[in-house]
């Protein structure tokens, strides 16, 4: 169940995904992206990065999967320094989908799902039958099969974002990471893409997904991290990360949390600056 | 209409404009006094101008036309423009300052091979310079600062060449001029061989390469998250692409637009997936050049006229309407995206 540990006590597996003091510098940046960060995700985990925009989310999602070097610290995926890893083989672990990407040139949703068997493929191996049940089964678990001879211009925001995710899953992971999957999606098929994320984490599989909206992280996800400027703002369960003295402080903006009626778990309500001056604001006129 | 179809019918043209070729020429010769003397039998004379003048010549247009567009093709994927081409990051300049100098300094008219030789040697100068200044401390090669670099170390060749120019005779600018239009006249079958065994491994290598370049096509971050290597694919493609182009503008000159428009018609025929397209591209390429050079002999014959002014008069206006019919369909084609 959602806001439950899925984690067995005892359980020796590796974590998905583990970072250890992790701390990457930008060049020519004054202060760190990422600093000292440390978090583990369980395998079979779903986990929720919060925090305010520039507080280093997707910075730690490529030192994770080893994209930007780190400075200090360790990084590993499912037991292994990131660094160890066969690119091929981690594309094998991992399937991430980014915040965005483009296409220089027309392709077919299919050809951008079959894609994600890239790193099972050989330089000019065409597909196996289970290549194409993968995809296939991907395209359907993101109800993009409709589409597959589409010209990926010619879908609208949610639809590409269906297919990156069908992409990510034709790779068949033991992780999925996603960067704000779900920005430009409706309420259904934003809903419809975190109810396969938490069916995919029931069934084992390790999600590690970065999002804005609190609420909905705190529906879905069994853990959450939440950052501010690169550090470790607070760490654990829906329930104990979503406080409104922590919030106000990251979020720099006054903040009420109540139960909601209808979920049962912690809604987040941000409140107006007028009528409620955040702490800091509140000490100053005084 | 299927890939392999696609691919089994261009291999047929190639086969057909090859044969087409060698039958039309300035010396009038009869489709029986042709097929005798590949056979090795008739008229001496005859057997010469096939032999020695005619089939040499078609099998470089092959050769450069299919080299120069699957470059083209290379160089589109690895800076993520349409509007890529082979001689976009500065190869034809360094090419022709190389060849300019050889025929200034009258090395071209007393050695056959000087002049290729220094067209050769002056694209591998722009080639290295160029990823020299693009690849940084940690051996990574960004394509924005790749393309800049191109162009401008083009333009300084440029500028090297036409201060050449410009202390050299009459004569030696006409050559340089004729030479910078291109022409596969004066193909042997010693350039032939030297072509073919030059750029063959580089083709196949850059077929090869096929599935990574589709990868960057949608973004080297998303890429690397696929399993390419993404560095690795970027160095190699340029390399070789640029390798490629570099021998058939050693051989033939600067001949323009193939490596721009026949990656486009093909793209536009079998969609964007390299490993149709990087094959097929090479098929077409050839067929275009053959049949630009059949036109180059024959239409003002016994003269000839530049095949790089051919391939422009046919190039341009094909260009331009590719590119208006994909604006129609997506205002968001063109220049980056």
């Amino acid at each position: 169940m959602p806001g439950e540990s899925t984690e067995a006590p005892g359980s020796d597996a590796p974590a998905a995904l583990e970072a250890t003091e992790l701390t990457v510098h930008y060049p020519n940046a004054t202060v760190p992206a990422l600093d000292s960060v440390t978090m583990i995700v369980p395998r079979g985990t779903f986990y929720a990065v919060l925090g305010p925009n520039g507080s280093g989310k997707s910075t730690l999602l490529r030192a994770l999967l080893g994209m930007v070097p780190h400075a200090a610290g360790r990084a590993q995926v499912s037991g292994r320094p990131v660094s160890d890893w066969d690119r091929r083989a981690l594309a094998r672990e991992a399937g991430v989908v980014t915040q965005s990407e483009s296409v220089a040139f027309p392709i077919t949703v299919r050809e951008l799902v079959a894609m994600g068997r890239y790193p099972y493929l050989g330089a000019l191996q065409s597909e196996t039958p289970s290549d194409r049940e993968a995809i296939s089964a991907a395209m359907r678990m993101c109800d993009v099969e409709n589409l597959a001879q589409r010209l990926m211009s010619t879908l609208s925001g949610g639809e590409v974002q269906r297919t990156r995710m069908a992409r990510a899953l034709a790779q068949e992971p033991n992780v999925l990471v996603l960067d704000e999957p779900t920005a430009s999606l409706d309420v259904r098929h934003e809903m419809e893409i975190l109810e396969l994320l938490r069916a995919s984490a029931d069934r084992g599989m390790t999600i590690f997904l970065i999002t804005h909206h609190l609420d909905l992280a705190a529906r879905f996800a069994d853990r959450m991290l939440l950052l501010s400027r690169g550090r470790v703002a607070a760490e654990g369960e829906p329930r104990e990360v979503l406080r409104e003295e922590t919030l106000q402080r990251v979020y720099e903006w006054p903040i009420s949390i109540s139960d909601d009626p209808a979920t049962g778990v912690p809604r987040v309500t941000p409140l107006s600056t007028a009528l409620h001056p955040a702490p800091d604001q509140a000490a100053d006129s005084s | 209409m299927k890939p392999i179809a696609w691919t089994a019918l261009m291999g047929l043209a190639v086969v057909l404009v090859f044969l087409l070729s060698i039958l039309l020429g300035s010396a009038p010769l009869t489709t029986g006094e042709v097929f005798s003397a590949l056979l090795g039998e008739g008229d001496v004379n005859d057997r010469r101008i096939v032999v020695d003048l005619r089939a040499p010549r078609a099998v470089m247009a092959i050769l450069v036309g299919g080299g120069l567009s699957l470059s083209g093709a290379v160089f589109q994927a690895l800076l993520r423009n349409p509007l890529a081409e082979p001689y976009i990051l500065g190869i034809s300049g360094g090419a022709a300052t190389g060849a300019v100098v050889a025929l200034a300094l009258g090395l071209a008219a007393s050695l056959s091979w000087a002049l290729p030789a220094a067209a050769f040697a002056g694209a591998l100068f722009a080639i290295l310079l160029v990823l020299r200044v693009a690849a940084t401390a940690d051996h990574r090669v960004d394509v924005r600062v790749l393309l800049l670099a191109g162009v401008v170390v083009g333009a300084f060749f440029t500028a090297c060449m036409s201060f050449v120019l410009s202390i050299s005779d009459a004569r030696t600018v006409r050559s340089a001029v004729l030479w910078m239009m291109g022409s596969l006249a004066g193909s042997d079958w010693r350039t032939v061989w030297m072509v073919t065994l030059y750029s063959l491994p580089a083709v196949i290598a850059l077929v090869g390469l096929a599935r990574p370049l589709n990868l960057l096509a949608i973004g080297e971050e998303t890429a690397g998250y696929l399993g390419a290597d993404v560095e690795r694919v970027k160095r190699m493609a340029y390399v070789l692409a640029s390798l490629l182009t570099a021998a058939g503008v050693a051989a033939t000159g600067v001949i323009g637009f193939v490596g721009l428009i026949v990656p486009h018609s093909v793209r536009l025929l079998v969609g964007a997936d390299y490993r149709v397209l990087l094959p097929l591209s090479f098929l077409a390429g050839g067929v275009f050049l053959t049949m630009a050079d059949i036109v180059a002999r024959t239409a003002v014959s016994p003269a000839e006229v530049p095949i790089g002014v051919i391939t422009a008069f046919v190039g341009v206006p094909l260009f331009l309407l590719l590119l208006r019919s994909s604006m129609a369909s997506r205002p968001d084609a063109g220049i980056g995206s």
